[in-house]
């Protein structure tokens, strides 16, 4: 009978993912809430990986090996994790919701017959019965979801769902248990990870930032916004349109795809803040947003908001800094 | 080298959604569509890669109702050879397995060198139809791909990672690529490419019964706006520029910005 629930604890080159110590968090809550043993489950060539997930509260940490595991390939990735699965028979498996675990993880599932309920956000347990809630149509609306069917119940949850400090740490540290499994064909070779460029712009430490979405319309309108963040002393940066037009660098995108940033201001001007933009901007200290559709997404993270035409707001804004600045 | 590239239509980036009676979707009745954003770049870069390694077809597919047409027609109007049409007219509780299985079976026999499609849809947002399709096609993948080589036997695809970091990885063909988007200009279609279009072949075929009528493994029980996690004040009351104003005021006093 299928028991207990095992997280996936993602790393790239030895390196642990915090987003790994979210989904820890996030199958740590749900095991408390069911009952049910948390156990982690860390892919590699040995088991030296593994120790790092073991000083949390965990019921093992298994390290699943084998040499085609060095580097990650989805093929090879989803050949060890369904050889996991199978042995350890869980009810749920858990995953953060990062770039690799989308890559393979479909795949696992569909090893199974089925697919994963993805990108969570929140998961509720009421009478032994999980529900999953998950953003759907760009963050504008949410969803309620439960699993059908046998288990095990694949599900993974977006980065920020979970807190990684509130992933508990144990006692001592918890079991290491090693399983070399078999891979099959690999039929891809990954090359070496890079960056593009040398990031010209470093908007991490920017204490303001102005940021411009689809809102903004055309290239000529940017000057408008760089007069604001000239004033303010702040830099100008944008959702991922903006720069995929061109009409901005590729280093002053904000979001999954580019920059984090935390700044004392952030101001968005026509961005409806799609969950990719979000996770890189929400931790600001304040956050205004303007946007004309009253049910963005961006505004529920917003301290200030102004439903509006940007076009309208920005010139009295600027006017106004000037007079109270003196 | 024959291409197949899936394409989904979604509601309108800017469409003002609105939740149905029974909380369990959105009120589908008014809605417009249009195409999924990062499918759009999946068919431009089929069509960029037929032209610079001399010729093939391109091949679209699409499922869901009738008013997919549009999507089909404009793809075949921008250079795509023909296309085949998926019908079904309830298809927004699909999950990502049972429209893989569906897709799997409307595009298996065409034996392609390439599948394209976008890294994930902007209603859903599963991000996993492409992934699964791929499994049960038996090809290898690649997701989040950002530039295609395909002058070789092979491929070489440079996928984004995140952060600002990227990977090349070299594959067997054939292969199923999610594109990310933004990753070429989409170009318009011209007025000769809308006539052409009307010659070409839609192909509508019913979606297999089986992979349509599998239990779907994930539920949706209700729908909603997301909770605020702040309290946001909300300045001007509808007026922009009364707003501005009051917004000057509130960064100088509250958030003691300057």
């Amino acid at each position: 009978m299928p028991n207990g629930i095992l997280v996936f604890a993602e790393h790239r080159g030895g390196a642990f993912n915090k987003t790994s110590f979210e989904a820890v968090a996030a199958a740590q809550q749900l095991g408390a809430s069911l009952g049910q043993p948390v156990s982690a489950v860390v892919l590699g060539t040995d088991a030296a990986l593994a120790s790092q997930v073991a000083a949390y509260k965990l019921d093992k940490v298994v390290s699943v090996e084998h040499p085609k595991l060095a580097d990650y390939t989805p093929d090879g990735y989803a050949d060890a994790m369904e050889r996991a699965v199978r042995a350890l028979d869980p009810q749920f498996v858990i995953m953060p919701h990062t770039y690799l675990v989308r890559d393979y993880a479909p795949k696992l599932a569909a090893r199974f017959g089925k697919d994963l309920i993805s990108d969570c956000v929140r998961a509720s347990v009421s009478d032994g019965a999980v529900t999953f809630s998950r953003r759907i149509f760009q963050g504008k609306i949410d969803a309620d979801v439960v699993a059908n069917g046998e288990p095990p119940v694949f599900a993974t949850f977006q980065s920020g769902a979970y807190r990684a400090d509130q992933a508990e740490r144990g006692g001592e540290a918890a079991a290491v248990e090693s399983l070399p499994v078999e891979v099959g064909e690999v039929r891809m070779q990954p090359e070496e990870p890079f960056q593009e460029v040398k990031q010209a712009v470093d908007l991490t430490k920017a204490d303001t930032i102005i940021a411009i979405g689809r809102g903004i319309k055309g290239q000529e309108h940017i000057a408008l916004a760089q007069q604001l963040a000239d004033l303010l002393g702040g830099e100008i940066a944008a959702s991922r349109p903006i720069c995929d037009a061109g009409w901005l660098p590729i280093d002053r995108q904000i979001g999954s795809s580019g920059q984090t940033v935390t700044p004392k201001l952030y101001i968005a001007l026509g961005i409806s803040g799609a969950i990719q933009h979000l996770v890189g901007m929400k931790n600001a200290s304040t956050i205004v947003a303007v946007n004309k559709d009253p049910e963005a997404p961006i505004f529920d993270i917003a301290d200030y908001g102004i439903v509006g035409d940007l076009f309208e707001v920005i010139p009295v804004l600027t006017e106004e800094i000037k007079k109270l600045k003196g | 080298m024959k291409i197949i590239v899936l394409m989904k239509q979604v509601a309108n980036k800017d469409a003002i959604l609105r939740i149905n009676k029974s909380e369990t979707w959105i009120e589908e009745g008014d809605l417009s569509h249009e195409v999924n954003e990062s499918d759009g770049y999946a068919l431009e870069e089929a069509l960029r890669l037929k032209e610079k390694h001399g010729g093939g077809e391109v091949v679209v597919c699409s499922l869901g109702p009738q008013r997919v047409k549009s999507v089909i027609k404009d793809a075949l109007a921008r250079g795509a050879d023909r296309a085949i049409h998926v019908v079904s007219d309830d298809t927004a509780q699909l999950g990502p397995y049972a429209a893989a299985k569906v897709l799997s079976e409307a595009i298996k026999d065409e034996q392609a060198d390439l599948v394209l499609t976008g890294l994930q849809s902007d209603d859903n947002g599963y991000a996993q139809t492409g992934v699964i399709l791929a499994e049960l096609l038996g090809l290898p993948h690649a997701t989040i791909v950002i530039e295609v080589d395909a002058s070789g036997e092979g491929l070489r695809v440079k996928r984004e990672l995140e952060s600002g970091w990227y990977q090349w990885y070299a594959m067997t063909r054939p292969a199923l690529l999610t594109i990310q988007s933004g990753i070429s200009q989409i170009r318009y279609a011209t007025l000769k490419g809308i006539m052409a279009a009307k010659k070409k072949e839609i192909k509508e075929v019913a979606p297999n019964a089986e992979a349509l009528s599998a239990a779907a493994h994930q539920r949706i029980t209700k729908v909603y706006f997301p909770q605020k996690t702040k309290q946001t004040q909300f300045l001007g009351d509808g007026d922009a520029k009364a707003g501005a104003a009051q917004l000057a005021e509130k960064l100088r006093t509250e958030a003691r910005i300057f």
